[in-house]
């Protein structure tokens, strides 16, 4: 039992330090810093330089393009992100529809898609949930029939995030309404953006930002060529990709950069005030949160472990995002905790200065998403009950 | 990177199983706690002869050169069977200290006959006014030509009644509170002046307060240097505190367990109660607790292995998850089990004490929190 790396290993931990330190630009490391959102062409660069070292494909097979990383590596590395603080990858690309593709398309599909998704040459986003279509996913109603060479969609796709850049939207569609379950009859569609009939209607979140929007979909054509593995199985292949989103939505790292950086302010003074430090009740609520990530992340260690020798990843994902969800907001509470009277402001005033305090209350409201996107953590349970408790 | 057990854990794991499978049913725990001593000495003499006595210890001493892996593995199968021998005082707290601080001699004359199941031995580490503070020592031991007086009042001395030796940290220099100034006694039970007032605790175990009244010691008592004794006391305590952590995950897996279970089996309103959300939900709590609880504890058995300096964090860490997570564990496990949970008649309530005693040996939840919150990394 140890948790030592391997020489490669820590060679490789070298070579990932190295290229963050010396690639990584000062102008969107201090956008991250700042804690606003990354506008999207910053987005975008960083994962073009990810791209040129051959860095963008994570989890993707080497065939693809992808980095063939082993499961040690992929940990390193997302520890590593964690420490410097790097923009987290707009996943909906890289980690959602790509893999789908590579996993289920068709050559065609692969060749068309797959090379603009690694360079970040095309944005993405997700069409899953609908209006009436949140946790009971499998009610979807946005339909799409069969008019000789193409498909004709009609509906309407909620909580699509960043969908207002978006090239292309993969999109959870039913085929067939005549079916027994009605996991059957969807299959998974991606569409142009551009196509006639897409319309982009933004949803305003609690903290006045604009990041998801409403899609609608009126009698948009999309080639058959578009539809991705077989018909009506798209429900499979959706599950596959949640399985992927989960995962990466434990942020063990980010958490802990972030639970570091606020041990560190807590011990300066503010303001004139007396440091947090100081305060035990609060340094108190620090400490729980840290042996709560500790946890987790040897939990997640743990689940490594088991991949490397061989076992499949299962509902354990479930288990990474809902305890890391939970400690995400836990420290967005203290965050805005710590930042007291001054995380009233709502836009960063020059008459008050420090202002990444305001940002505090904004990314606490703002993240109550994380415990209901992805499967509710409620519906997490429901999983876990299911198929690891046998209930 | 590697969480496997290795060939030695995993017999150790398997022939702890074994025993708890074939030898130690509920119902003969029960007796055995319920038996004047507490424990049996037919048992005692089992682990010794299995060599699980010896785990920790060099292979000179006649140890098994265990380290605090084979203790996790070890605590955490016994934990199962909710064994009532006494591990934790012989082995871990009283051999704790004699590994560390022992001489030749004195090795010869406790340790080896400790690790053979001859002699029983614990170590007094509290007092009455010390609350969980470790070097709160007001028991004093002076000098009377070539021997030591000592006098004071030694608190929940585990296993004390059945102890030949008690191992006695006593105020040779300063106050009350200092870490210097403490040094470890050897003391023979039925040393005059030695009163132990013993009684059963709620988790079917045994102590006493121990009155020390002008006990006189050789000088060969000294167990390593006057003055310098907290230094073993205190890793001791970290490596006991790790031991009963481990005892208190495996009971959790067992609760966890065994609510699932019953949850299956007990029907109401016609269907299993296992299909309630509520239900179902507070037992994916326990699991992920359980989840991690253990994750922590392997992270503290590595640290305290490696000796690095997130050692001593990590120790809290886990007694903290251990009495928090632990405890609503344990009282959900009593809720899902409904009335039948608060019967004597069922283990589960049993596991849940022994559980809720570890949620305070050696530092309660508060307490452990606090050297989180204040330490600096």
């Amino acid at each position: 039992m140890h948790v030592t790396f391997s020489e490669a290993d820590l060679a490789f931990q070298e070579e990932v330090r190295a290229f963050f330190r010396d690639e990584y630009p000062d102008e969107i490391r201090e956008a991250v810093s700042s804690g606003e959102e990354l506008p999207p062409e910053m987005q975008i660069r960083w994962q073009k330089i990810l791209f040129e070292k051959g860095w963008a494909g994570i989890n993707w097979p080497v065939e693809y393009g992808g980095t063939g990383w082993t499961p040690v590596q992929k940990y390193i590395y997302a520890r590593e992100e964690g420490n410097a603080n790097t923009p987290v990858i707009v996943p909906f690309g890289l980690n959602m529809v790509g893999p789908v593709i590579y996993t289920f398309g068709s050559e065609a599909q692969k060749q068309r898609f797959l090379p603009d998704i690694l360079a970040s040459n095309t944005w993405w986003c997700q069409g899953y949930s609908e209006p009436g279509a949140g946790s009971d996913l499998a009610s979807l109603k946005t339909k799409a029939d069969l008019a000789g060479d193409h498909w004709v969609v009609n509906g309407t796709k909620s909580w699509t995030t960043l969908g207002q850049y978006a090239d292309w939207i993969f999109c959870l569609v039913r085929t067939n309404s005549d079916v027994a379950r009605r996991q059957e009859g969807i299959s998974f569609l991606l569409i142009d953006m551009k196509t006639p009939g897409v319309s982009v209607k933004p949803i305003i979140l609690l903290d006045g930002t604009h990041e998801v929007n409403e899609i609608h979909f009126d009698n948009v054509e999309v080639p058959v060529e578009n539809l991705v593995g077989e018909e009506g199985k798209g429900w499979t292949y959706g599950k596959v990709l949640l399985q992927h989103e989960r995962t990466n939505s434990a942020n063990t790292f980010r958490s802990e950069y972030r639970l570091k950086k606020l041990r560190e302010q807590a011990a300066t003074s503010v303001r004139g005030a007396p440091p947090l430090a100081d305060d035990k009740n609060f340094m108190r609520r620090l400490a729980a949160v840290e042996v709560e990530l500790k946890g987790l992340e040897y939990t997640e260690l743990r689940t490594l472990a088991a991949v490397s020798s061989g076992k499949a990843p299962g509902p354990e994902s479930s288990f990474l995002k809902i305890k890391g969800t939970e400690i995400q907001q836990a420290i967005d509470t203290l965050y805005m905790d710590a930042a007291g009277y001054y995380a009233l402001p709502y836009r960063a005033d020059p008459s008050v200065g420090e202002g990444t305090e305001t940002l505090t209350a904004l990314r606490y409201f703002n993240f109550r998403k994380a415990t209901i996107y992805a499967g509710s953590n409620e519906i997490q349970k429901n999983i876990i009950a299911k198929h690891v408790l046998g209930l | 990177m590697d969480f496997s057990l290795n060939e030695i854990q995993a017999m150790l794991a398997d022939s702890v199983d074994k025993f708890i499978q074939n030898e130690y049913d509920f119902d003969t725990r029960q007796a055995y706690a319920e038996s004047d001593t507490g424990f049996s000495a037919e048992v005692w003499s089992t682990f010794a002869e299995l060599g699980w006595t010896a785990v920790p210890f060099a292979e000179d001493d006649g140890g098994l050169d265990g380290g605090p892996a084979d203790i996790m593995v070890l605590m955490q199968q016994l934990a199962r069977g909710l064994v009532v021998e006494p591990y934790l005082a012989n082995v871990i707290l009283a051999g704790g200290i004699l590994r560390r601080a022992a001489n030749a001699e004195q090795k010869e004359r406790w340790l080896q006959p400790m690790i053979a199941g001859e002699l029983h031995a614990t170590l007094a580490f509290n007092e009455p006014q010390a609350r969980y503070q470790l070097a709160s020592v007001a028991t004093t031991a002076t000098r009377d030509g070539g021997d030591w007086i000592l006098n004071g009042c030694k608190g929940i001395v585990l296993n004390a009644d059945t102890s030949d030796l008690l191992i006695i940290p006593a105020r040779t220099s300063g106050n009350t509170d200092d870490e210097s100034g403490i040094t470890l006694f050897g003391v023979a039970a039925d040393s005059d002046g030695l009163t132990c007032n013993a009684y059963a605790t709620y988790d079917g175990q045994r102590a006493a307060e121990v009155i020390l009244d002008g006990v006189c010691v050789e000088d060969r008592a000294v167990l390593g240097e006057v003055d310098n004794g907290f230094a073993d006391l205190d890793a001791t305590i970290d490596e006991a505190t790790l031991a009963v952590c481990a005892e208190a995950v495996g009971i959790m897996q067992v609760l966890k367990d065994k609510t699932v279970e019953y949850s299956k089996d007990r029907s109401q309103f016609g269907v299993p109660i296992g299909s309630f959300q509520e239900l179902q939900h507070r037992m994916v709590d326990m699991l992920m607790a359980c989840e991690q609880a253990q994750s922590t504890l392997m992270w503290a058995v590595m640290a305290g292995a490696s000796g690095s300096e997130e050692s001593k964090r990590a120790v809290s860490s886990i007694k903290y998850l251990v009495s928090t997570a632990g405890r609503s564990l344990g009282e959900d496990a009593i809720q899902i089990h409904g009335g039948m949970g608060v019967t004597w008649e069922l283990d589960v309530a049993h596991y849940f004490k022994r559980l809720t005693a570890i949620g305070t040996m050696f530092g309660d939840a508060d307490w452990h929190l606090d050297k989180l919150a204040s330490a600096s990394h």
